[in-house]
């Protein structure tokens, strides 16, 4: 098994107080972790932490590979069609998945290539995110509520994305409220508690 | 990599900056206008022209770096691409060179292209334009890396320009200074290498600088 990614009682704290205290995980390669707890709780920020966006106030998060991060906002130029965007995700991250057609398809997004991506709805946008995972694959995925505004089509086919993402080897952390994965691989639970206050 | 992503960087801005049209041809439409308003206002004569020419020029180029800095990372910032240079393997530091650079080819190229025409027609003397090229070519850098750091400082602020402005003015004066120095100099028929060799050390120290600290500014604001 190689180990993904660690984290050695994390701990982040803004402006003083923390948001979560003393987390440790460690991730290896085909397994998923969900990341549970109530609203404010920082699981998005543990998520981004996780990513390298933000650093721990104490502890240490240690990334043995290159993570790829999806979060609540788009990461996309309304401006540039979702052909566009997907182009530069692969030369910006390097990748050498699928080509940007084939990755649009495979989201359901097949023929939409033209398209501005800010004419899109709020769930083909979290399609086109998912699309920028296949073009340039990384294998540690950090998805930041990846059901958020889907349809049950969209929903499975996180599912099926998450599924053979880990069965190539690959390692998924993820938040979830309503929906949780339906997956063969059993899912490492991380319970955040509520936010406390420290001095 | 590292070059990969940081002209994957600069080739999407470039695309963003040609289907904004009109916003890529304001750093033209400012020289332009200075250039035509100014001796409506201060009379034709020549010798006038040609005296204040090199301080117009540059005050054009200043104002067409200064007015873009706004949306430098602001629009990265809320559509959240900015948050994706730190998951990257690319250090982010090269990409803030990367978008000043982009920053620069769009604001400050133009300009440089068109320098040589705008003087000719405030009477600059001819022996000066290669020297007023060079000033340019020395000394924009500096206002896209200064105006940069400004920027980034200023993210967090809503509505920040005022305080851009504020931040920027005093910082790029010296700059202001040595560069229509040099072109005055060469006007006169004297050497500019002292201005030229100062207005170089500026921009190295700025090369030098403000990539890291334009980068720490940037993460203490998406954090």
């Amino acid at each position: 098994m190689t180990r993904m990614l660690e984290a050695h009682q994390a701990t982040f704290a803004r402006n003083g107080e923390a948001v979560f205290t003393a987390v440790d995980l460690a991730l290896d390669a085909g397994q998923a972790l969900i990341v549970l707890g109530p609203n404010g709780c920082g699981k998005t920020t543990l998520l981004r932490m996780l990513a390298g966006i933000l650093r721990p106030w104490q502890g240490k998060v240690i990334r043995h590979c290159q993570p790829a991060f999806l979060g609540h906002l788009p990461a996309f130029k309304g401006d540039l069609s979702c052909r566009e965007n997907l182009a530069f995700q692969r030369r910006f991250h390097g990748g050498t998945g699928l080509d940007e057609n084939r990755a649009l398809a495979r989201v359901g997004l097949a023929g939409l290539g033209l398209r501005p991506a800010r004419t899109l709805s709020a769930g083909q946008k979290r399609r086109l995110g998912l699309a920028g995972l296949l073009v340039a694959p990384r294998p540690l995925w950090l998805l930041d509520e990846p059901y958020a505004s889907l349809d049950d089509v969209g929903c499975e086919l996180v599912d099926r994305l998450l599924s053979d993402h880990l069965s190539e080897g690959g390692a998924v952390a993820l938040s979830a409220h309503q929906r949780k994965p339906v997956i063969d691989v059993d899912l490492v639970r991380l319970e955040l508690a509520a936010a406390e206050v420290v001095s | 990599m590292i070059v990969r992503s940081m002209s994957a960087l600069i080739a999407r801005d470039l695309r963003l900056a040609i289907r904004h049209g009109g916003e890529s041809l304001m750093p033209l439409i400012f020289l332009f206008s200075v250039i035509i308003l100014i001796p409506l206002g201060v009379g034709p004569g020549p010798n006038l022209l040609a005296a204040i020419a090199p301080g117009m020029i540059w005050v054009a180029a200043l104002l067409a770096s200064l007015l873009a800095l706004e949306n430098l990372f602001r629009p990265d910032l809320d559509d959240g691409t900015l948050e994706q240079w730190w998951v990257g393997q690319c250090p982010a530091g090269a990409l803030v060179v990367a978008r000043l650079f982009s920053h620069w080819l769009i604001t400050a190229v133009p300009v440089i292209v068109f320098a040589p025409l705008a003087a000719q027609m405030l009477y600059l003397p001819a022996e000066a334009l290669p020297v007023l090229v060079l000033s340019l070519l020395i000394g924009t850098p500096i206002l896209s890396l200064v105006g940069g750091l400004a920027a980034a400082l200023t993210l967090g602020t809503n509505r920040g320009s005022v305080l851009l402005s504020i931040l920027v003015f005093p910082l790029i004066v010296p700059v202001l200074i040595f560069a229509t120095g040099a072109v005055s100099a060469a006007a006169d028929g004297m050497s500019a290498r002292a201005h030229l060799g100062l207005l170089g050390a500026l921009l190295i120290l700025a090369i030098t600088l403000v990539p890291l600290a334009t980068s720490a500014a940037l993460r203490l604001n998406i954090e």
